[in-house]
């Protein structure tokens, strides 16, 4: 389903992604594992048309994702590591939106909403304001508007940042359930081994723009002798803790977490 | 497309008529102009041979409401593309343009709604247009202001990288148009530097063509400003276009 062939992604002299390659198959749940600045987001925004590879190949379901643009984007739903829900408008008004961003007909557009918010336990919210949700309703309400085009791969970006774990066991049990009944193929980031451990039927570590390691969590685990994925993860990606220096998005971030409060 | 378009306008016309405290809020100022100004240097303007300064600064206010209301749209979409809405529509597959016109219009049309909104509080405070006629024509040239600020706005909002750069663009940019603007003064008798000044900001033009439009008093005639307008209104929605094409998350 993804297709990615030695990629790479430089800003300036600082090489986010260095020439990686992975194949995701169809109906997978696959994560990327990494620390912080490992370089999961960027590979996300390359394979969803936000940023241009400096080099290298990307392929989903078949298409180019910096050639046939459009077609790509019809065949893939994404939730991103911050927000991009209208918080002024209703759960139901963004599902709306969503559904004339796509060109879907209004009966389609309508049933489908129905049907998903449903599934997400959100259809009694449906008229209240975005801004009123808890933070595990604004995610599963995210992930509900990237699936009413019905696509074919879901990207979720740290999702559960910040969720208790209450709401992060609910979405989960969601998503694996879409993943069984529909078929859709998952990619995933996530900073929580247990959440990698139980979903993704297959776990890339990245590390310093490189995959280190791939394959099931068992295998993973094999490979580094190791009881548990965490003790794996850090036996792969080293104990260090890394000091990534901030850019404009993180302060903005910051800026947003005091308004928030 | 158009659905698209539609849709983006009706979502910014939505937030603007649901966020009631934000709509009173922002009529403060330029209530304290008409107000205070209005009524304090009225005597003085009038000592001077001017006849009334609220009828002569009114469409002025106006103007100001419609600038910062549309100028403020634009420029958040700098907040927008990294925790709002913008990402979903970036991601989706539609060409940015229509986006891009969707967001400046809906911006555009709050800015005329806020602007409309002053209008009537201006004619509370004792502001008499010529006459009724006189008002779908006022009502042209405050769209004229308000496309041209949201349009500028989306250029600027769509090239600064962070937050800093907006008190830089309030100060240095969004300020000195309103206050080089002739909305609270007369732009005959300026000294030389002032008057080319005035000549180059485009709300001149606009404050202009309203005060013309309403009370009969003008600088630059009726066609100039709306030439002017149109002129500067297309070559921003281009850059617009072009900048708002150029987004990277």
């Amino acid at each position: 389903m993804i297709r990615v062939e030695k990629l790479v992604k430089r800003f300036g002299d600082v090489t986010a992604v260095d020439d990686i390659s992975f194949e995701v198959r169809r109906g997978e749940i696959f994560a990327f594992l990494g620390p912080n600045g490992a370089g999961k987001t960027t590979t996300i925004k390359m394979l969803t048309t936000l940023l241009q590879p400096t080099s290298g190949s990307l392929e989903l379901d078949g298409l180019n994702p910096t050639v046939n643009r459009d077609e790509v984007r019809k065949r893939f739903g994404v939730v991103f590591q911050d927000p991009s829900l209208d918080q002024d408008l209703t759960a139901w008004e963004n599902m709306e939106i969503h559904g004339v961003l796509y060109g879907m007909l209004r009966k389609e557009r309508r049933e489908r909403a129905t049907t998903l918010l449903q599934l997400f336990e959100l259809y009694e919210r449906r008229d209240a304001l975005v801004k009123t949700f808890s933070g595990g309703m604004r995610r599963r309400l995210e992930i509900a508007r990237g699936l009413l085009h019905t696509p074919k791969v879901l990207f979720l970006d740290e999702p559960t940042l910040g969720l208790d774990p209450q709401s992060r066991n609910q979405m989960w049990t969601h998503v694996k359930t879409l993943n069984e009944t529909d078929q859709v193929t998952v990619f995933l980031t996530t900073h929580y081994m247990d959440e990698a451990d139980r979903v993704a039927h297959r776990i890339a570590v990245i590390d310093h723009g490189r995959i280190v390691a791939i394959g099931s969590s068992a295998e993973l685990k094999k490979q580094t002798n190791t009881q548990s994925l965490e003790a794996a993860f850090l036996a792969l990606t080293g104990t260090s803790i890394r000091d990534e220096s901030a850019n404009a998005a993180d302060s903005m971030r910051q800026i947003a977490r005091m308004w928030r409060k | 497309m158009l659905s698209v378009i539609f849709i983006l306008w009706l979502r910014e016309v939505k937030k603007y008529l649901r966020s009631r405290t934000q709509i009173i809020a922002s009529l403060g100022s330029p209530i304290m102009y008409l107000g205070v100004l209005g009524f304090g240097l009225g005597p003085i303007f009038r000592k001077a041979g001017e006849g009334s300064y609220l009828q002569f600064m009114a469409p002025g206010v106006v103007g100001m409401t419609i600038l910062f209301t549309s100028m403020f749209s634009g420029i958040a979409l700098l907040w927008d593309r990294q925790f709002g809405f913008l990402k979903e529509t970036l991601v989706a597959p539609v060409p940015r343009l229509w986006i891009m016109i969707g967001r400046t219009l809906g911006g555009a049309t709050v800015a005329i709604l806020q602007g409309s909104l002053i209008f009537v509080a201006s004619f509370i405070a004792g502001f008499r247009p010529l006459s009724v006629v006189v008002i779908p024509l006022a009502l042209l040239f405050m769209a004229l202001i308000a496309v041209v600020f949201a349009a500028l706005g989306t250029v600027i909002g769509s090239s600064l990288k962070d937050m800093q750069g907006f008190q830089l663009v309030m100060n240095f940019l969004v300020m000195p148009i309103f206050f080089l603007s002739g909305a609270l003064y007369p732009l005959t008798n300026l000294p030389r530097v002032l008057a080319l000044l005035t000549r180059i900001d485009p709300l001149t033009y606009g404050v202009d063509g309203m005060r013309t439009v309403l009370t009969g008093v003008t600088h630059f005639g009726l066609t100039a400003d709306a030439i002017v307008l149109v002129a500067v209104a297309i070559t921003l929605l281009t850059v617009g276009a072009w900048r708002f094409s150029k987004i990277e998350i």
